[in-house]
């Protein structure tokens, strides 16, 4: 965002658009300007600067969440070089807690696309369905901070998860049928337990103390 | 799911305590003669059965007389002498002497007798698997704040609101009741406000509520301890004082953090010192259970010594040592070590309820309609005003609000019970109104536990609230949990806001950098949380799948699902490579088959020189015939990957390890005398073993020209058709899917200290592990 002349008429389409509060924009702006180094625009590189991203083991994977054309709702497939603020905004979206009045159909909705956020992170192929291979990448990482692991378990692991996936979604398979690989509905089925909406939220309350990066 | 016989099953368990006053009302008359005539009736009746100074425990007995008597004096023996000399005592065959055991008797008999009492109405409920009780800690300390804050305010409230209501009662002319002063008032109050857990637990648990109205109260009500701690000593203190100034109200203030985080602090020390224990024991097993035990036992008592809120202590203590605990201790002290805490707690549940009964039989009471009426309104009132006031305030900072439903619920689930009594009792003697406080609160005690307890769980059904989900956790919702954590820890890095994921992210990195090592004994403090929760999840599978007597009938949980199903580059050979010759099959077959015999022969060999030789080596009978169970049970699941085992097994397998205690059933790298069992291929006579070397063909096939496919033949490979084929074979060598590399680490995982140091078959394709 370069001048700032009509700021408030920015700020509302944008709260608006992705239902943050003007609060909550400003000082995701702040933010923003602190990662990109006062740039309109971040790169990846930009995500090097926070300390505390290193230690995460499916660092890659988030970061390349941000610049996902399908999360940006701009393609459905490819990735994008640089966001700029609105982009910023837009994933940070998915991350909204749920409000007391919404109704069923919009909780629905919700729960959708912070489901379908999910699994574009695990489907990297852009191609719709999450195969054994991606799965198995998904665990190595998850399981990649403990160096004494040898990949078999990781790939055993991720192995019997799939199968369990395809019990839940087809049931019982002939010897001679492929399952092919976790569609988005079978995605949901395997959530269906599990209240994402109250789970995957991060507070935007109070944000008060911004730590400095590096 | 539960008899739902007359009413409720909360009902019931009211019940053993009815039966309990009423049975105590038989037994009454019976206990005070008893205590009327204690010396002169037992001295005369030496125990002639036991040596003198022996005896059940009647404290203030006589020691026997001595022996001499025995001989000496013609007896006034209780049991018939029908030996025939009359003038000559004759040798006491057998004899009754119900005084010597007539206490331990008699308690064990009510007990008993209320346990019956629990059997008859009781339906068992099924045995909780691992992962609720780790589900209740995580919602636990996930409304941590929520708990707290009902716990402290929440009790504050209702004491003041209690115990000032109350006064102004007092005040009223013509009740009889003016000379109570305000101090008192509040210390009533302080005492019947607190809800108890006992209660709580032994309502809520029949309800099957959800979990986190669950954890709500029952938090709630451990927590609150402090606070009772904290007012009851306190008040105590204040009514002598001649004047209550501010700076002892500040001081009272003070002392409550003092007491919660004091009791707090002395609950890790324990827990601390606990974990650090379990890390040597591995060598002495038996005693692992008590240290548990004991530890526990004395962080509640060293609390309690220094006046600091025991409860809060005890579960300091074992919310800390938990986590290492169970990393170190065997799978046989683990059971141990639950059975015998759900024992003990239905004792003592059961003998709080008994002691509670006969106070209210055989107690001196002073029954004052006032006082009493208006205690039990003024409880109610106040508890309800507190929780929807105080879910006002909740609700503004709880991303999943409490809905009025929830909040009924939590309101009427706040039992009084034994503890509000202990504290009433306790109360000294020369205290005016210690009857009439007493009668009061066995009252309120009485209406909450019968009518609202019963009550609770129609009204659970009627009000129609969400009730505990019986789903397990499948490995699936374990590996997407687990995702879902680090990305929003990664979420919240990037927004920089250090919320809740963060701090938790912060503490568990912590924990596995320093923490672990110190208190975990080996290299288990090393596994990462999927692995073992996936073991856990194998064993168990395993262990059912055997237990469910294994032989031809699979479990409706296990699918046909195989990893042909997803993983298509294992589908059959036919589209790979081109036949081999026929001379090369032959040769190959040859060699199979000479390999195959050859391990027969070695196992056979091992068979004759420890089994039979050495009949006292029953252990290794018993474990040989749980491997061939095992293996058995292998080829029902040919659908369950395993994951090679870590070179020191992982706690979890080692649990599920036969020998975990006396034969220490640790890896050994690479001993030749170490009985390595393999699956060994049918004999050469049944028809088998033929299929058995095609299948082998088939896999050697495959094998030659794809060595990058290699990575992909990693899957298990039996198929479902294979099944059947061993049906009820005693031979320990049952007749698998051949060696192939899947089966070797089968094998490793369920059982097996490593591979064979035998490198012969098929070696190349196996990645060594060891």
């Amino acid at each position: 965002m370069g001048s700032f002349h009509s700021r408030s008429e920015e700020v509302q389409e944008l709260a608006d658009k992705t239902g943050f509060t003007s609060d909550q924009i400003e000082h995701l702006h702040r933010r923003f300007k602190q990662l990109s180094g006062d740039q309109p625009t971040i790169c990846r590189e930009n995500f090097d600067n926070i300390p505390d991203l290193e230690l995460n083991p499916i660092r890659s994977k988030i970061i390349r969440a941000f610049f996902d054309k399908r999360n940006l709702r701009q393609a459905p497939g490819g990735l994008a070089d640089e966001i700029n603020f609105e982009d910023f905004l837009t994933i940070m979206s998915y991350f909204r807690p749920i409000e007391m009045d919404m109704d069923e159909e919009q909780l629905d909705r919700f729960r959708k696309e912070k489901l379908k956020f999910l699994f574009h992170m695990y489907d990297s192929d852009h191609d719709g369905k999450i195969t054994l291979q991606e799965y198995r990448k998904v665990v190595e990482e998850l399981l990649s901070g403990n160096p004494h692991l040898e990949k078999e378990s990781a790939r055993s692991i991720a192995d019997g998860a799939m199968m369990e996936a395809a019990s839940i979604c087809v049931g019982q398979m002939e010897p001679d049928q492929v399952y092919e690989g976790i569609t988005f509905e079978d995605f949901l089925k395997i959530w269906q337990g599990i209240d994402i909406e109250t789970k995957m939220h991060v507070r935007f309350l109070n944000m008060e103390t911004i730590p400095h990066c590096h | 799911m539960q008899a739902k016989g007359f009413g409720g099953a909360s009902s019931f368990r009211a019940l053993p305590f009815l039966f309990g006053v009423a049975a105590l009302l038989g037994l009454l008359p019976l206990l005070h003669s008893h205590g009327l005539q204690p010396n002169p009736m037992l001295a005369s009746e030496p125990p002639h059965l036991y040596p003198p100074g022996v005896h059940g425990g009647k404290p203030g007995v006589v020691t026997s007389p001595p022996p001499e008597n025995v001989q000496d004096t013609p007896p006034q023996y209780k049991q018939p002498s029908n030996q025939s000399k009359p003038t000559r005592k004759a040798f006491p065959v057998l004899g009754i002497d119900y005084t010597h055991v007539r206490t331990p008797f008699e308690i064990s008999l009510w007990i008993l007798l209320a346990c019956l009492m629990k059997l008859g109405f009781h339906v068992i409920p099924s045995v909780s698997n691992i992962v609720p009780e780790s589900c209740l800690l995580i919602v636990f300390t996930e409304n941590l704040g929520t708990i707290l804050i009902f716990a402290v305010v929440g009790t504050l409230w209702n004491a003041f609101f209690l115990g000032g209501l109350m006064y102004g009662v007092c005040q009223i002319k013509g009740t009889g009741l003016n000379e109570i002063g305000l101090l008192d008032n509040l210390l009533f109050g302080s005492i019947i406000s607190a809800v108890d857990p006992v209660a709580v637990l032994a309502v809520f648990e029949e309800i099957h509520i959800n979990e986190l109205l669950h954890i709500l109260v029952f938090g709630e009500s451990l927590l609150n301890d402090a606070v009772t701690v904290v007012l009851y000593h306190l008040f105590e203190e204040f009514a002598t004082f001649p004047r209550v100034t501010f700076t002892d109200i500040l001081l009272g203030f003070l002392s409550f953090f003092v007491v919660s985080l004091g009791g707090v602090f002395v609950g890790v020390v324990y827990g601390v010192i606990a974990a650090f224990t379990s890390r040597f024991t591995s060598h002495i097993r038996v005693i692992e259970p008590l240290f548990v035990f004991l530890y526990s036992y004395m962080a509640y008592l060293s609390a309690e010594l220094f006046h600091l809120s025991g409860i809060m202590a005890l579960i300091a203590s074992g919310v800390v040592m938990r986590p290492y605990v169970e990393a170190n201790i065997s799978h046989k002290s683990h059971t141990t070590i639950k059975y015998f805490l759900k024992m003990w707690s239905s004792i003592s549940e059961t003998l709080i309820f008994i002691f509670l009964g006969v106070s209210t039989v055989a107690g001196d009471h002073r029954w004052n309609w006032t006082f009493v009426i208006s205690t039990l309104l003024f409880c109610l009132i106040a508890r309800v005003l507190g929780v929807l006031g105080l879910t006002w305030f909740i609700n503004k900072f709880r991303i999943v609000k409490l809905t009025p439903k929830d909040q009924f619920i939590i309101a009427y689930g706040g039992l009084r019970g034994a503890i509000a009594f202990s504290l009433g009792y306790l109360l000294d003697k020369s205290h005016s109104m210690r009857e009439m406080f007493l009668t009061a609160i066995i009252t309120v005690i009485f209406f909450t536990v019968f009518v609202q307890g019963m009550t609770i769980r129609p009204l659970v059904d009627l009000l129609a609230v969400k009730k505990k989900q019986e789903t397990k956790r499948s490995i699936n919702e374990e590996i997407h949990t687990q995702f879902l954590d680090h990305l929003l820890t990664g979420i919240e890095d990037i927004c920089g806001h250090y919320g809740h994921h963060h701090w938790k992210d912060k503490l568990n990195r912590f924990n596995k950098k320093y923490v672990k090592k110190c208190l975990i004994a080996g290299e288990r403090s090393k596994e990462p949380q999927l692995i073992a929760f996936y073991h856990k999840m194998e064993m168990k599978q395993a262990i059912e799948l055997v237990e469910s007597g294994g032989m031809g009938k699979i479990p409706s949980a296990v699918s046909t699902v195989s990893m042909q199903n997803i993983n298509p580059k294992t589908l059959p050979v036919d589209r790979i490579l081109p036949a081999l010759s026929k001379d090369k099959e032959e040769e190959i077959r040859k060699i199979l088959r000479n390999n195959l015999q050859k391990t027969r022969q070695r196992l056979r060999s091992y068979n004759r020189h420890t089994l039979v030789a050495d009949p006292y080596e029953e252990a290794w009978n018993q474990m040989l015939l749980r491997r061939q169970k095992v293996r058995q049970l292998e080829q029902k699941m040919n659908n369950f990957l395993t994951v090679p085992a870590h070179r020191l097994d992982s706690p979890t397998i080692s649990r599920a390890r036969i020998g975990s205690d006396p034969l220490a059933y640790e890896p050994k790298s690479d001993s030749g005398n170490l009985p390595i069992i393999t699956i060994d291929p049918a004999s050469p006579q049944s028809p088998e073993s033929v299929d058995l070397v095609n299948e082998e063909l088939k896999e050697m096939k495959r094998f030659p020209p794809s060595p990058e496919e290699e990575e992909e033949e990693e899957g298990l490979v039996m198929r479902a058709s294979k099944e059947p084929s061993s049906p009820g074979t005693d031979d320990v060598f049952t007749p698998g899917a051949g060696d192939s590399p899947s089966n070797q680490r089968m094998l490793r995982c369920l059982s097996d200290p490593g591979p064979r140091p035998d490198p012969e078959e098929g070696e190349p394709f196996i990645p060594k592990g060891n």
